[in-house]
Parts: structure tokens; C-alpha cells; sequence
């Protein structure tokens, strides 16, 4: 944000004459449009992403028929037709917390985006405790996802709700402890700060490192539980619960859930980015975001590839791998990564 | 697991009949506790188009399309039923073209609906590729019956004392093609899917049918072998021929968790598409000479007698009860549905387990509604 | 603890071989026919719509009885000795005038058993399947031509009795 009021100083003239409150306003509105922006287009390309990469895993070819090469507008055309369906909500339910969930879902993942680094100086705000922030503000989803599930009234939403509710409360421990992994070596809570301590060549991102590289996974397999994904996409498993907490949604309101799971996906891969994978480092022939959305997204086609291979875990084999394999695994984790930072502070 | 710690209130859950995999319109009654099931009730008949009446009004040939329409996935096999079964109440021996074009059409069929059922399960468990690299190949198969009959799903190819098409040219280099590249296949599906761990996590335990349950029951086909009783009626009473192929009968073995479980049945299936390309091979090679509408009567009227003829299905024992007063149509089409019997297990193998416990149950037994409620 | 470590190892080699053939299934060429553009080939035996030359039937009526849905509905009256004799295509001759035949194409069940009777082979099943329509009653096929020529009888039943 400091960049963009920079940028509006000197290219925009009579900007610095504007009342103080404006200066500080209006670049504040145009961070808002610019990750709204992104938070809409990431979903629509990642849809139509999904949609592709399933079919020619399936021997099948996917949307191809609007806007021409590839069918790459179908995703706009759904969005159109969602936007002008009917808006329906059931008779029983809820209807102020039913037409509440779908926002809080929404609005969870999209205050997340205000911490990602995306550039040396494409950040919105780059808060002193943005991983933190992150954990904190990405959880804000399951409230909404409660909600949607009590307010429908319908068991199968409730199913999915309590799942949702369990799951990613169970997940976040693990993940948030292998977080710390990095946090201690960098020692700060910054996701400059982070991707800042990850520079000078390919070999010092934190994947290449044996601890961070087991904490890697741990991070990439939490955080895809909490987005709610295959193999622990229980929450919204289809053959169990027909579509789980939003099964009694439609229209504007199911898009909204389905926005916010795209986007989350992309959230928790631009955070593995930061964390693990050098955040906007790399070669010097393409600019820093570039290389930050590049890596996110095979981030996030991994996580396409692996719900086309995979079956759904059961919901005590979901704990299990939670409480018995990651935990104790993040726990050990955090142990070597304290350990090896106190001998590297003793060793010189 | 000790599930009485956790115990509350129960909740009754209704799934189906419109449910993604209830396979059809079965509607299950669940008293829910929780994740837990403590009651399953299945409700059938929202599938009833009164086959068993509709055949007393109709003449014996005009029958054959009803059961295609029975177990719609392997029709093949169910007019197979009914034409022997036709064929043996008037006394009538076909030529052994026909023979073996109605072994060669039942395995094939047998394949087309193994690979639903696995590509089915596949989906109930989560996993969606595989299921849609089961249907490619079913595809195959049914582009294979389009071009010998003319239908993809309701052939009416197996009539009384013949079948409708001697097979078009090049079809037999075209199935000997479509057998060659679906081996592979089967040995991608079981590295993709059947050797899973978690496919097997949510397999190898849940849905047991131990064997006294199974024979109890009256369990048959796939179901009863996944149990570990190799009884198949290709081999214990062999009709069209099937005594002078060389096939072997898989049974469940239990390797991974009990015998008898969800994977076991699973697995049967699998290892049967196998036998059956190898019976198809056979068939192919030996297809001797003859007309197949050489013993297609002008007029099915059989002598009053009645009778009872069971086959082989994909799904289990089917039985065709005929009785016949002497004239141009039936006076009694009773059919003894395999799917029936194994539903009837299911409250007594589900009870316990948790809600996807149930989806992967339903799954394995392979239930076709049509045949159940006809 | 061996089979706790086993387990994991299990799973994360399961998930790899699935990963690696879903991957390989990534740059396989697609099975996909682009329906409108692109048509499947039928072979020559496929049962799609039904069709009537009605120049050939000579209302023998023997579809009408094959059919196990009762969908064929067909009325005839006998041509008069003084009109000059006609001949389907295989020589039969045609003594019966078919006023009304009616094919009801949402009823049937395409299981081509009224074809196989056809004397003279003009009731067949065409590769074309292309054949929706927005009224339900658009399905009735009038095949027949010729219009009754003898005063109707008192309200014929549409659907002929079986014999029994």
C-alpha cells in the first residue's frame, strides 16, 4: 500500500494537494478493488483450470465450446447463469444466518489475500504477524461453513457442517505448528520478512532444507484439508451427503461458496509459496509476482491432480491422519527446527 | 472401535431415492447416531413397472424386451435367462453357433457390466477418474453390440431357439482387438485404484458377509464368491455349452482385512472381467459354422408344463420360473432376482459401520434396482 | 510402530503410481466426439427411428401384433375387385387399403420386433436419431395415405385384442 501511494504521489498530479484523509483513503480503496479483482479472476481461471485438467486426466476434452479456444469463457458464462438463477431458500431455514453464511465463507478468504506478498513491494499491508493473521483470518471460513449447514435445516448441510467443523479445526494444529518451522529460523511473523530470509538463490528456499522439506508437506497436506479437498473433502463429499453444507444452496449464493473454495485454494498455495518456496524469488528473466502466481498455481495443480487420483478418506481415518500422523510429526518438527537454530546461533 | 462411549441422541437420516449412489432409486431409511449407523432400513419398489404381469399379457417372444429391461446394465444376460429357460420348456436344442454367440454376447456383456460396477464404486469411494476410464472402455463394448444389433443397452439379441444377428463382418478381428488393449487396462485400474491404500482403508473392513450369512441369504454371483465360496453356475450347471471352456471361478481370499468384505467382493469382480476375456478368446477361436436363425420357431407355443432355469449373471443367480397353459402367452413369468436377496443382507452387514460405510456397501453389492423392483 | 510406518509408506507410494498414471492420462489423446460438429458413424443396423415405405405394406398387420407395447396402430379396408391391382415391391400383391397407420414413436421400445414379421420388408429401423420434438403428440407418425373409402364402422377400438 505504501508502494501504490508512492506510485499515485508521483505520477498523479495535484495528488499531494487532496486532504490527508483521501491520500491515505484512497489508495486503501484501490488495494480493496485491486484484491477483489484478484480474488474474482483467480476462481474463474482456476474453475476452468480444474474443469481442464480433470477432463484430459479422464481421456475426456472439458468445456470447449464457449468463447472458442478451449471453452475458456465457460466459467463467465456459469457465473452469468448462477448470477441470474432464482434465489431460493428453503422454507425452514434459517433465513437470516442461511443468507449470512455464504459472506462470512467468502470474506474469510478474502481478507487473507491482504497479507500475501505478491512482489518486493506488491503487498497490501505487510503486518508485523501476517502468518498468524493468516491462520486466524482462514478459519473465519468454518463459521460460515456451520452456518450454512445449521441454517438450511436440511441433515445432509448439517452433516456437512459438523464434518467441516471438525476437520478443519483438526487440521489447523498441525499445520500451523509445521508453520513454525519456518517461523523460527526466520524469527518473525512476517511474510516479507519470510520470503526476505529465503533469497540469494534457489537453494535457499526453505524446501531444500531437510526440516522445512518435511514441514512442507505437512503444510501442503493440513492446508488442503482445510480447504476441503480430495482426499478430505468430507465436508461436501458428494456420494455421501449429495453436496453437504451448501446442498440447499443456489444461484448467487452456491457461487459464493465455490468462489471461496477457489480462492481459498489459491490462498493456502500462495502461503505454501511464502513459506516454503521462496515466495516472488527466482530466476531473474521474469518479475517477482510472476514467478510468485507461477508457483502458486502448480501449487494449486498439484492439489487438482491429487483430488483426480484419489479416493475420500472416512471421517476416523480423517482424525487419524490428523491427530496420529501429522501431529506427532509437526511436534518432532518444530523439536529439530528449535534445535537446529540454538546449535546455528551456538556454532560460530 | 468402542462406539458406545460416544453414544447420544439419534437422528434418522433419509437417503434416496434421489441420491447420487443409492445406484437407482433405493431408498434407505438410517437411524443415525452421529457418524454412526444403528439401523438401516432399505424401502424398495420405486422402480415397479410390473414386469412379472406385463409378461402374462404378452406372447413369449414380445417377453424378451421386458427383461432387457430388467437389469438394463447386463441385458445381454437376463434374455439369455429367459430364452433358455423358453427354449427348455418347448424342448428345443439350438446349433452350436448359436451356443457359442450367446456365451460370446454374455461375456462381453459381463465385462461392460463389471466395469460399471467397479467404475460405480470407484465414484461412491471418491475417486472419479477411474470411473470414467471404466466407462471409455465400456463404451468400447457397447459400440462392439451397436454394430452387431443395432442397440447399445436393450439388445433383444437372445431370442427363443436362436438370436436375432449372426455377427457382421470383421467383428470377431474388432473384439479380438478391443480384449488385446483392455488387459492393460485392468492392471491400470488396480494400480490406480484396487491397490490404493486409502481405497483400501475404506474397503477391506466395513460390509462383511461372513459365509453362513451369505449362504442364509441365498447370496449369489460376485457377492457370494467375495465371501470365499467359489459356487458359479457356469460351473455347477453349465448351460450353452459352457463346460468345454477353460475358466477358473475367483473367490474372495481375504488378503487385506477379513474375508469377505467390500474390497474382497470388489476384487472378485475385477478378477472375473479377466476370466471372461479368456472365455471370449475361446469363444472367438472356435465359432464353428451355422445358421442362427435355423431353430427359431414360426410360433412359440410350448405344451403346459412348467419350469424353472437359472443362469449365471454378472449379478448372481438369475431364475426364470415359466408356466405355460399350452398357449401363445405365458401364464406365469416369476423371476428370482439376485439383487434382491443380497438387499435383503444389508441392514444386518450395515449396521454399525458409519454413513460412508453404508455408500461403500451399497457399492460393492452391486444393485441394480430395475432387477429388484422389475 | 512397524506397521504404523509401513501404513504411511503405503500410502504416500499408492498415491504416487496413481498420480503417475493419472499424469501419463494427461497427455493421452481424449476419447471425446464433439457431438453436433463431429457425428458417430451408426452401423447400418442400428434401431433408431422407425419408418414405413407404405407404398409396400399390405396391411397384414403383423407388427401390429409383434409389438409388446401395442404402439402401431393400423386400420385397413378391403380394396374393391374393379380397382386396378396394385403390387408391393417384391411382387405381393396389396388387397387390403391402409387408411391408418400409426406408429406412436414415444411409446416404443425400439426393440425392432415388428420388423422382423414384415412381409415385404417396408416397416424398417433407420440409423437416424436425430428426432426430438417439442410436442409430445408430434411423435405419432402418420404414415398411411390413402383416405377410407367404405363408410367407418362404429368407433373401432384403436388397439386390436389379442388372441389368446
Amino acid at each position: 500500500m505504501e508502494y501504490l501511494r508512492e506510485v499515485l504521489t508521483q505520477q498523479v498530479a495535484g495528488y499531494d494537494q487532496l486532504p490527508e484523509v483521501l491520500q491515505i483513503f484512497l489508495p486503501m480503496l484501490l488495494a480493496c478493488l485491486l484484491c477483489l479483482g484478484l480474488v474474482a479472476l483467480v476462481p474463474l481461471v482456476a474453475i476452468w483450470g480444474e474443469r481442464k485438467v480433470s477432463a484430459h486426466m479422464q481421456d475426456r476434452l472439458g468445456p470447449m465450446r464457449v468463447g472458442g479456444w478451449h471453452g475458456w469463457a465457460q466459467t463467465i458464462a456459469d457465473g452469468v447463469k448462477l448470477l441470474l438463477k432464482e434465489d431460493i431458500i428453503p422454507a425452514q431455514a434459517d433465513r437470516l444466518l442461511f443468507k449470512l453464511a455464504p459472506l462470512v465463507v467468502f470474506a474469510g478468504g478474502f481478507a487473507a489475500f491482504v497479507v500475501l506478498p505478491f512482489g518486493e513491494r506488491f503487498i497490501v499491508s505487510d503486518l508485523n504477524i501476517g502468518v498468524l493473521y493468516i491462520a486466524a483470518i482462514s478459519s473465519l471460513g468454518v463459521v460460515g461453513i456451520i452456518m450454512a449447514g445449521w441454517a438450511s435445516n436440511n441433515k445432509y448441510a448439517l452433516f456437512g457442517g459438523m464434518r467441516a467443523a471438525a476437520q478443519i479445526v483438526s487440521y489447523e494444529i498441525p499445520t500451523v505448528l509445521a508453520i513454525l518451522t519456518v517461523v523460527i529460523p526466520v524469527g518473525s511473523l512476517s511474510m516479507q520478512e519470510i520470503v526476505k530470509a529465503q533469497s540469494g538463490g534457489v537453494f535457499n528456499w526453505f524446501i531444500f532444507e531437510p526440516v522445512t522439506f518435511l514441514a512442507f508437506w505437512v503444510v501442503f497436506l493440513g492446508t488442503l484439508a482445510e480447504v476441503n479437498r480430495t482426499p478430505f473433502d468430507i465436508p461436501e463429499a458428494e456420494s455421501e451427503l449429495v453436496a453437504g453444507y451448501h446442498t440447499e444452496y443456489s444461484g448467487m449464493r452456491f457461487a459464493f461458496f465455490f468462489l471461496a473454495e477457489y480462492a481459498n485454494m489459491f490462498l493456502v498455495s500462495a502461503l505454501a509459496t511464502t513459506l516454503f518456496l521462496g515466495g516472488w524469488h527466482g530466476p531473474g528473466f521474469l518479475p517477482g509476482p510472476v514467478w510468485f502466481i507461477l508457483k502458486a498455481v502448480a501449487l494449486v495443480f498439484v492439489q487438482m491432480w491429487l483430488r483426480w487420483t484419489l479416493p475420500r478418506l472416512r471421517v476416523d481415518q480423517l482424525m487419524h491422519v490428523s491427530w496420529k500422523v501429522l501431529l506427532p510429526i509437526s511436534f518432532i518438527l518444530v523439536l529439530a527446527a528449535g534445535t537446529l537454530a540454538l546449535w546455528r546461533e551456538g556454532a560460530p | 472401535m468402542q462406539v458406545e462411549a460416544y453414544a447420544g441422541e439419534e437422528m434418522v437420516l433419509n437417503m434416496g431415492p434421489q441420491h447420487p449412489s443409492t445406484h437407482g432409486v433405493l431408498r434407505l431409511e438410517l437411524e443415525t447416531d452421529g457418524e454412526i449407523v444403528r439401523k438401516v432400513i432399505p424401502h424398495i419398489g420405486y422402480l415397479h413397472r410390473c414386469f412379472e404381469k406385463h409378461a402374462e399379457n404378452i406372447d413369449y417372444p414380445g417377453v424378451i424386451p421386458f427383461c432387457d429391461r430388467m437389469d438394463y446394465i447386463a441385458s445381454m444376460n437376463n434374455s439369455l435367462g429367459y430364452a433358455l429357460a423358453v427354449e427348455k420348456l418347448m424342448g428345443l436344442e439350438v446349433n452350436e453357433r448359436v451356443k457359442t454367440l450367446r456365451v460370446l454376447m454374455a461375456e462381453l456383456n459381463r465385462v461392460a457390466s463389471h466395469l460399471l460396477s467397479i467404475g460405480t464404486y470407484a465414484m461412491d469411494i471418491g475417486s472419479f477418474t477411474p470411473f470414467l476410464h471404466c466407462f471409455r472402455e465400456r463404451e468400447k463394448v457397447l459400440d462392439l453390440f451397436e454394430w452387431l444389433c443395432g442397440a447399445r443397452l436393450l439388445y433383444n439379441y437372445n431370442w427363443v431357439g436362436g438370436v436375432s444377428h449372426d455377427i457382421p463382418e470383421g467383428f470377431e478381428a474388432k473384439t479380438r482387438e478391443f480384449v488385446t488393449q483392455f488387459e492393460p487396462v485392468i492392471a491400470e485400474l488396480d494400480k490406480l485404484l484396487s491397490y490404493n491404500k486409502i481405497f483400501l482403508e475404506r474397503t477391506a473392513d466395513v460390509g462383511i458377509i461372513s459365509e453362513e450369512q451369505a449362504l442364509s441369504h441365498n447370496v449369489t454371483g460376485p457377492n457370494l464368491r467375495g465371501s470365499g465360496i467359489g459356487w458359479d453356475l457356469r460351473k455347477e450347471e453349465p448351460y450353452c455349452g459352457y463346460e468345454t471352456y477353460d475358466f477358473e471361478v475367483p473367490v474372495g481370499l481375504g488378503e487385506h482385512g477379513p474375508l469377505g468384505s467390500c474390497w474382497d467382493r470388489y476384487y472378485v469382480r475385477v478378477r472375473e472381467m479377466e476370466q471372461s476375456l479368456g472365455l471370449i478368446r475361446q469363444a472367438l477361436e472356435r465359432l464353428p459354422e451355422g445358421d442362427v436363425h435355423e431353430h427359431i420357431p414360426r410360433r412359440v407355443r410350448p405344451a403346459k408344463s412348467e419350469v424353472y432355469d437359472r443362469t449365471e449373471t454378472p449379478r448372481g443367480e438369475l431364475g426364470y420360473y415359466l408356466v405355460s397353459d399350452g398357449g401363445l402367452i405365458p401364464f406365469r413369468v416369476k423371476v428370482k432376482s439376485p439383487c434382491f436377496t443380497v438387499l435383503s443382507l444389508l441392514p444386518a452387514i450395515a449396521k454399525g459401520g458409519m454413513v460412508a460405510d453404508i455408500i461403500a456397501i451399497i457399492g460393492s453389492i452391486d444393485i441394480v434396482m430395475g432387477e429388484i423392483d422389475r | 510402530m512397524k506397521r504404523y510406518f509401513r501404513d504411511i509408506f503405503q500410502s504416500v507410494w499408492t498415491v504416487l503410481q496413481g498420480m503417475k498414471i493419472t499424469g501419463a492420462h494427461l497427455f493421452t489423446r481424449s476419447c471425446t466426439l464433439q457431438y453436433p460438429s463431429v457425428k458417430w458413424e451408426l452401423p447400418e443396423r442400428s434401431r433408431m427411428r422407425l419408418f414405413n415405405k407404405i407404398e409396400d405394406c399390405i396391411g397384414c398387420g403383423q407388427c401390429v401384433r409383434a409389438c409388446p407395447v401395442d404402439c402401431i396402430y393400423m386400420t385397413t379396408e378391403r380394396r374393391a375387385k374393379e380397382e386396378p391391382p396394385i403390387f408391393a415391391a417384391d411382387g405381393t400383391p396389396i388387397k387390403l387399403r391402409v387408411t391408418q397407420f400409426d406408429i406412436d414413436m414415444s411409446l416404443c421400445c425400439y426393440c425392432n420386433l415388428c420388423t422382423y414379421p414384415c412381409p415385404t420388408h417396408c416397416l424398417v429401423m433407420t440409423p437416424e436419431y436425430e428426432f426430438a420434438v417439442q410436442a409430445k403428440q408430434d411423435f405419432l407418425y402418420r404414415f398411411a395415405k390413402d383416405e377410407p373409402q367404405a363408410p367407418p364402422k362404429p368407433a373401432p377400438s384403436p388397439r386390436p385384442a389379442r388372441a389368446r
